[in-house]
């Protein structure tokens, strides 16, 4: 017995895996399968593409460019980058409501936050508030690093020092005057960015925490300064800067400035003339870049896009054609081949 | 005393030891001293210090050495120094692109994998060494004047070492002493060559004839032998005494490290080479490594793939640097400025830039595709390795795959040159007829039985004769069936026992021993002639004693028969007289009787008392006795058919009883035991064809030559007849009718062999035996001297007879033989057998037809004498043939099917010359079948490397013998048949079968899996990383060419590396294109390796094309989608590095056939890795991971309806078009295996298909059209012929 199970000791395992028989399914793709596939999945698509493509036209968006290139923009005389400290308006009207929530974006386009020196130069150590890293910031943010007197810039780094500069307020004009439209502020970065990626230092105040250092080159203020109105969004965690941190994908990017949800118009914006005063100080011209400011409302797949919804409809239309096709070649070749 | 004789060996030997001093490095010889003359001096003293110890050590490594070597090692490979080289690139601030430690990751990881699996070989390997280095053996110490144990690692050149029964040799050893009466040894050297018949071994001559034990105290001589070299079946050299006599050592005196003592209780010698130098060590090469075709192919992608991305990279660098030409001095707010503060000029940007690019865009060159291809094949010779039925369970051997990366090289054969004797044949010899003096004995008997064992079921048949490398007596037993396999059919009752004696013998086979003497044979002493009488026991005689066959008896396996009870008076005398003439090589010797044998014949007839006059042993003419004595005996032959003759020569009752190296002892009928003197053994070379014994005939006294060879050359050595006498007449006669049933024999495929005498007179033989002396001693050259020896003695040669060997034809070889035609294998048989049986064993196993024409290429003598000057032998072609070769110019294209080439050794040799090779092989292109018969090992090998070299194919070599290794190492792939005729051809081979019919399934099934899986994931890896690159290609037209990536650096590096690893690699073990049946079924299938269908170079450009296809789709598709938002870098990047991820696993499930749980197992883990590894790292460190830092971007993109949206359109729109052909395109191959999937058998494939199927199935006809086509045209011209 022992001599026997000896003898096969090197006979291979008569397994379904050794035997490379294992049960197999192999895709039978007959007429049968894939031409009502191709119909359901077409008529899927359909679906879904009508669906986007409704939402999506129900979407109001308005562009209101102010880069002010052309001398009959009111932002042209701005658009010299001598002149210093300029303010220029711009009228629109909207004519029938603008359902809220709104949301009101500047965009730049020709913009390369996505070139990948500039991406780099950052130090997140600093920005989560190390203080180790406000006196000595990271080689990465070389050269944006020091200042001429070698006094550590904070936030250093070329995205930081390139941070977004216009402001805007936006009037209606209610009868001649002009009514202010109140914009929020709050929530308009990402919720983990300023509460758990970017951190201010924990010294009160937090003004102390910046001593010995410098603020970037192109800042008009200190980031303890940047949102005077409210002590909470200052420092790292100004949610502005945060928008601007992140940076965008795209050489012709939108970045979220305020949404309006407050007071008259939580509903919306209601049809009407408006106003919208914008403290000019980011130059775009050395680049081509345009400024402009988008108001928009959302739905649940965001912003206005119909591509998606065309995209699908296409596809689904596409899958619809085929099967036709497929069933053409199907009942044309299917009787000779059965003789 | 001992004393004494030491002082003068010691000052000689120092003597020695200056010399050697004054010239180290010059000497091309190792001069051995005994080690106890040295044993109070210092180590320094020793004049054997520089030889290698005993210890072996076949590691690697050290602990210490590991690291710097193994890396050093792994640098060899060019992919791995590329990739360190853009790892460190990565350090370079200027230019990099990852975090540097990031990008060092693949390479360590792919390093430190094979540095892992090195070092567990190593690991293994040092386990195996100390396991043998530890082993004991004992050593004679000088101090405690005896043997004691040492372990093998501490023994050293010089030492005297004690063998005993069944032990180990430590080293390679002098063998001085034996406790053998006989001073032999024998050894069994199955570890080395696979051989497992005994092998005698001498001590050496000086030491010949002590009476008393070997007293190492005494010896001082000193041994002067050549270098260590790895010739297993050479050595040479001389040993010195004291008194300055030298003697000859021969390979006979050695002992191999690694062999076993067999039969002999002990032995002494002295260490001449030990460790790493002894010839088993030296020998001891590792695996081999040879490159497949597919992979050279696979290599000119990889080139392909650097120059794509070398432009990739460059168009990305000119168009950084127009991109920051344009902005001028003008200098955006988001350009950064160089660490120095001031501006990089646009053309130092794009230099900077073409170097990082290199860094983001390395995933080009695929740095898993050569660990991935690795492991893909240790599995499929995995799966080579299990398959039952390539697994014999006669012999219980596997396959065998001893080359491990050339497994898709078996789907891609073209050509397959085969041995044919042990490879086509089982090499189980059986004696089937012999002629003798011109007359014919057919052994009607013997034919008969075998006929019906033939109809026999052969199953059973083969449980029974299983080959004898084994003895597997239960096995066999159980396997009892009561046909008359062991005997003749009357005796079916003995058969139990017959068999379970017969299967103790190791090396010969029941049906060699097992033969029926020819009646008319065994009559003959009392009705002949006596000068046909005298050829008849010459014929005998030769048969039994031109040999090298060993005796054993099968009741104490192992142990050699003694013949005590045969030592006779006159063995003991012509002992005595034996050694006198070694000592003094005088060819002179006195003998007890000086009478002829046909007087002793004579007198044999008339009463018993002078038979005793000449032989002392107890007469035993009572048959029955005789015959039991005999059945114990057992012949150990190295060759089955050596074996085959001398149990043919016992059946007619003239049996080898006994052989020693110097004495032959045989017993004959009527006359008793006779011992031969053995004076020489010429053995059997390629070369000469023929072995020679000289032996002094115990009763004539004279010196007679047997000689014994292929019929061809003995032919040509045979004296002229005197045509004058009527005896010459005869003679000739004799010989013309020989020939005739010598080619009567080839015609019926019986192997052929000549036997031939010639007796010596003193003078003639005292005059060769000088010269053969000087050969013999002669250190330089000795072969090439020994040869003409060997030529200048077997000349006149007396012809005695011929016989015809059969060797059965393995099972299934015809059928194998078809199918693989049928799968566009051309197959050429070369051997050294002679043409009539080559053609023979072709027609059985219909390699040729016989409606077939022949194409026959043999040149006479006369022919190759007229053509041996200037002229062009090539004409020979023509002039032997001109019909049919004409024929072959004319007629329509495809009658040259038609044709069958037989070619014999000495034309080959003609048609390999350069001027004619290319005529040659245009010949046998044209040809259906080519043969060459009478081919050298050498000319095998050439004609497999013309054939490979010219016509740029892949060839084959598949053989079992020592003969076919020349040839086995040069064709791509060769395969060796681990048969009877030991394991050379084996240990040379890159896979080794059990049988021939297993080549069907190998290359058919797994030949063709194996190429198919790897083309195809050759070509998957390609274009996944290309696929994945491009979509960072396509976002530099964003991003200024900045080198800028949207996808995260750990998805970029990790992508390749984890996330898309584990499918393509199931795939690429798993997947069945074909079902094995069908391909099997349909050996045309086969075709499609042969062609590089899989993996033809356009294949990769269309891979290309489609990888940019689809990155365009899973890089615009998201583009739009998120066009105008305030979409940031990576939550914009992560959706399309999971859309690739997506695309590429379903573009694997349409590249997959079959899909078993694993492929979906290893699909679902592949996505599943991905989002967990994504979630972790998103969640992982909300500041780590400059630049990218991608902090919780998946988990919001996991709540953004839009992510799911686009993870379900843009995979279909990239797969859409390869989806839409991969239904246009169930290629040939496919359609076929639509019919047998579910495990059917198809027989009809085209019924189950839908439309699409039915005209790709009409696409794939087409496709094996030129095939079929040509097929059925050879059909019908067969047809057309036959009427």
């Amino acid at each position: 017995m022992v001599k026997q199970e000896q003898e096969i000791a090197s006979r291979p395992d008569n397994t379904a895996f050794t035997q490379q028989r294992l049960p197999a399914w192999q895709p039978m793709l007959s007429a049968g399968i894939v031409i009502p596939g191709f119909v359901l999945i077409g008529l899927a698509f359909i679906g879904i593409g009508v669906a986007l493509f409704v939402t999506s036209q129900s979407i109001t968006v308005m562009e209101l460019d102010y880069t002010g290139v052309e001398r009959t923009s009111p932002c042209f005389r701005c658009s010299d980058p001598n002149v210093k400290n300029c303010v220029c308006q711009l009228d629109f009207s909207i004519a029938s409501l603008f359902k809220g929530p709104v949301f009101f974006y500047y965009g730049l386009t020709n913009y390369f936050q996505n070139y990948r020196r500039y991406g780099v130069s950052k130090d997140d150590d600093q920005l989560s508030g190390d203080l180790d890293s406000f006196t000595s910031p990271s080689d990465t943010c070389s050269p944006y690093e020091y200042d001429s007197n070698n006094k550590p810039i904070v936030p250093c780094g070329s995205v930081a020092n390139s941070m977004f500069n216009d402001t805007f307020k936006l009037y209606q004009i209610v009868n001649g005057t002009k009514k202010q439209v109140p914009f929020d502020g709050k929530g308009i970065a990402w919720w983990t960015d300023y509460n758990v990626k970017y951190r201010n230092p924990s010294v009160t105040p937090l003004r102390d925490a910046f001593n010995g250092t410098v603020k970037p080159l192109f800042w008009p203020r200190p980031a303890y300064e940047l949102d005077p109105s409210d002590p909470a969004n200052n420092g790292f965690i100004n949610q502005d800067f945060l928008v601007w941190m992140r940076r965008a994908a795209l050489p012709d990017f939108r970045k979220l400035y305020r949404r309006i949800t407050e007071g008259d118009y939580a509903q919306g914006l209601p049809a009407g003339n408006y106003s919208l005063e914008i403290a000019y100080n980011y130059p775009v011209l050395s680049f081509d870049g345009r400024k402009k400011v988008v108001l928009s409302n959302v739905s649940w797949m965001g912003g206005k896009n119909e591509f998606l919804g065309i995209a699908y409809l296409v596809i689904g239309s596409l899958c619809i054609v085929m099967s036709i096709i497929m069933l053409i070649v199907y009942a044309k070749f299917k009787f000779p081949e059965e003789e | 005393m001992a004393r004494e004789s030491e002082d003068p060996a010691m000052t000689k030997a120092s003597k020695v030891k200056r010399q050697r001093k004054k010239k180290p490095k010059e000497n091309k010889t190792r001069t051995v001293h005994a080690n106890i003359l040295y044993d109070n001096a210092k180590g320094e003293e020793n004049p054997n210090r520089h030889y290698a110890n005993n210890e072996i050590k076949t590691t690697k490594y050290t602990l210490l050495s590991f690291l710097p070597k193994n890396l050093f090692e792994q640098f060899h490979r060019f992919a791995n120094v590329y990739f360190v080289f853009i790892a460190l690139l990565n350090f370079v601030p200027v230019v990099n692109a990852f975090q540097p430690e990031l990008a060092l990751a693949p390479v360590v990881f792919i390093l430190s994998v094979t540095a892992i699996k090195d070092l567990w070989e190593d690991y293994r390997r040092h386990r195996s060494d100390q396991e043998i280095n530890h082993m004991d053996c004992l050593v004679y110490s000088r101090a405690e004047r005896r043997y004691v144990e040492k372990y093998w690692k501490e023994l050293r050149v010089g030492d005297f070492i004690r063998l005993r029964c069944n032990e180990i040799l430590p080293a390679d050893v002098l063998l001085l002493s034996s406790s053998d009466p006989d001073r032999l040894c024998h050894i069994e050297t199955a570890t080395l060559d696979g051989e497992t018949n005994l092998k005698q071994r001498q001590v050496v001559r000086s030491f010949y004839d002590l009476d008393c034990d070997f007293n190492p105290l005494k010896y001082n001589s000193i041994i002067e032998c050549e270098k260590p070299n790895n010739d297993l079946n050479r050595f040479r050299g001389y040993i010195i005494h004291r008194s300055g006599r030298r003697d000859a050592l021969y390979k006979e005196n050695l002992l191999l490290r690694g062999c076993t003592i067999r039969n002999t209780e002990e032995a002494v010698g002295i260490v001449i080479y030990a460790g790493h130098e002894t010839k088993a060590m030296l020998n001891n090469n590792g695996p081999r490594y040879k490159r497949s075709k597919l992979e050279r192919q696979m290599n000119v992608d990889v080139f392909w793939c650097v120059i794509i991305l070398l432009v990739m990279c460059l168009f990305a660098a000119v168009g950084h640097g127009l991109w920051m030409f344009q902005y001028g001095d003008k200098r955006p707010v988001f350009d950064v400025l160089s660490p120095e503060g001031t501006d990089l000029s646009p053309i130092m940007s794009a230099i900077y830039l073409f170097l990082t690019m290199i860094i983001v865009f390395q995933v080009l060159i695929p740095i898993s595709l050569f660990v991935s291809i690795e492991i893909v094949k240790i599995c499929q010779v995995y799966f080579i390795h299990q398959d039952m039925e390539l697994y014999d369970e006669e012999t219980d051997s596997h396959l065998q795959c001893r080359a491990l990366n050339i497994t898709e090289d078996l789907g891609q054969m073209q050509y397959i040159f085969s041995d044919k004797t042990g490879t086509l044949t089982e090499n189980k010899m059986v004696f089937r007829r012999c002629t003798v003096a011109g007359v014919e004995y057919s052994h009607d008997a013997n034919a008969r039985r075998l006929a019906m064992y033939q109809e026999m079921d052969s199953e059973e048949e083969e449980c029974t004769s299983h080959g004898g490398t084994l003895p597997r007596r239960d096995s066999v037993t159980s396997h009892q069936s009561p046909h008359g396999q062991c005997s003749s059919p009357p005796t079916s009752v003995l058969i139990p026992l017959c068999c379970v004696l017969s299967t103790d013998n190791p090396s010969s086979v029941l049906q060699e021993k097992d033969i029926t003497p020819d009646p008319q044979l065994l009559d003959k002493p009392t009705s002949q002639l006596p000068s046909d009488l005298a050829d008849i026991i010459d014929f005998f005689i030769a048969l039994t004693i031109c040999n090298t066959v060993v005796v054993s008896s099968p009741n104490q396996p192992r142990q050699k028969v003694q013949l005590t009870s045969a030592a006779s008076v006159h063995s003991s005398s012509s002992l005595i007289t034996n050694r006198s003439s070694n000592k003094g090589c005088s060819s002179l010797l006195s003998s007890p009787s000086a009478e002829s044998t046909l007087t002793k014949l004579d007198e044999e007839q008339t009463p018993r008392g002078l038979e005793h006059a000449f032989s002392p042993v107890p007469p035993c003419y009572d048959g029955k006795g005789w015959n039991l004595e005999e059945g114990e005996l057992r012949y150990e032959a190295e060759s089955p058919d050596e074996a085959a003759l001398v149990y043919a020569a016992r059946a007619y009752k003239c049996s080898l009883v006994g052989r020693l190296p110097d004495q032959v002892t045989v017993e004959l009928p009527h006359l008793g035991k006779l011992s031969f003197e053995l004076l020489h053994t010429l053995g059997f070379d390629s070369t000469r064809k023929r072995m020679s014994v000289v032996v002094r005939h115990p009763l004539t006294d004279q010196i007679t030559v047997y000689t014994k060879g292929a019929d061809s050359v003995i032919m040509d050595l045979i004296r002229p007849p005197d045509t004058g006498s009527s005896k010459g007449k005869r003679q000739k006669k004799i010989v013309n009718r020989t020939q005739n049933y010598l080619n009567l024999y080839a015609a019926d495929g019986l192997r052929t062999l000549c036997i031939a005498k010639k007796i010596l007179s003193k003078e003639q033989y005292a005059c060769w035996l000088q010269r053969h002396l000087e050969a013999e001693t002669a250190i330089q050259g000795r072969e090439e001297l020994l040869f003409e020896s060997a030529l200048r003695l077997e000349t006149n040669l007396h012809l005695l007879g011929a016989t015809g060997i059969e060797d059965r034809l393995q099972d299934g070889v015809p059928e194998t033989i078809a199918s693989l035609r049928k799968a566009g294998l051309q197959i050429w048989v070369l051997t050294g057998d002679k043409q009539e049986t080559a053609v023979n064993i072709a027609y059985a196993c219909k390699l040729l037809h016989y409606i077939q024409a022949k194409f026959l290429c043999s040149s006479t003598e006369q022919a190759t004498k007229s053509f041996h000057g200037s002229f062009a032998p090539f004409e020979i072609y023509s002039s032997s043939s001109p019909s049919s070769h004409s024929s072959s110019h004319t007629a329509a294209p495809f009658t040259v099917h038609r044709l069958g080439l037989v070619i014999d050794g000495r034309t080959l040799a003609y048609a390999l010359d350069k001027s004619l090779e290319d005529k040659f092989l245009a010949v046998a292109r044209s040809c259906r079948s080519v043969l060459c018969c009478r081919s050298t090992p050498l000319q095998k090998s050439m004609v497999v490397k013309l054939v490979r070299n010219k016509l740029k194919v892949m060839t084959l070599a598949i053989g079992d013998g020592a003969n076919d290794v020349s040839m086995i190492q040069v064709a791509d792939v060769g395969v060796g048949i681990s048969g009877q005729e030991g394991m050379q051809a084996v240990m040379a081979s890159d896979f080794a079968l059990p049988r021939f019919r297993y080549l069907q399934k190998l290359l058919l099934v797994h030949g063709h899996w194996c190429y198919s899986r790897l083309a195809n994931m050759i070509l998957y890896f390609f274009y996944k990383n290309a696929m994945f690159v491009a979509l960072i290609f396509w976002y530099q037209f964003y991003c200024g060419f900045s080198g800028s990536a949207m996808i995260d650096q750990w998805y970029l590096i990790f992508f390749n590396l984890m996330f898309s690893a584990f499918p393509q690699l199931i795939t690429g073990t798993l997947d069945k294109d074909v079902s094995a049946e069908t391909l099997q079924q349909l050996p045309q299938l086969y075709v499609n390796g042969q062609n590089s269908e899989e993996y033809k170079p356009y294949m990769f450009w269309m891979n290309m094309i489609d990888a940019f296809y689809q990155s365009l789709v899973c890089f615009f598709i998201p583009y739009f989608a998120y066009a105008d938002s305030d979409v940031d870098l990576f939550t914009w990047g992560t959706p399309i590095t999971t859309l690739a991820l997506f695309t590429i696993l379903v573009h694997l499930g349409i590249e997959t056939k079959t899909w078993t749980w694993m492929n979906w197992l290893s699909i679902a883990f592949s996505i599943a890795l991905f989002f967990t590894v994504a979630l972790c790292y998103n969640a992982s460190c909300p500041t780590c991971y400059t630049p990218s830092n991608p902090y919780w971007t998946m988990q919001r993109l996991l709540q953004d309806p839009l992510f799911y949206l686009l993870c379900v359109i843009t995979p279909l729109v990239a797969l859409l078009p390869s989806w839409i052909n991969s239904l246009q395109k169930p290629a040939g191959t496919s359609s076929a295996s639509a019919g047998s999937r579910w495990g059917h058998p198809s027989p009809a494939p085209r019924h189950h298909r839908g439309p699409f199927y039915k005209q790709s199935n009409r696409a794939g006809g087409a496709r094996w059209g030129p095939q079929t086509l040509r097929g059925a045209c050879q059909i019908s011209t067969l047809y057309f012929l036959q009427k």
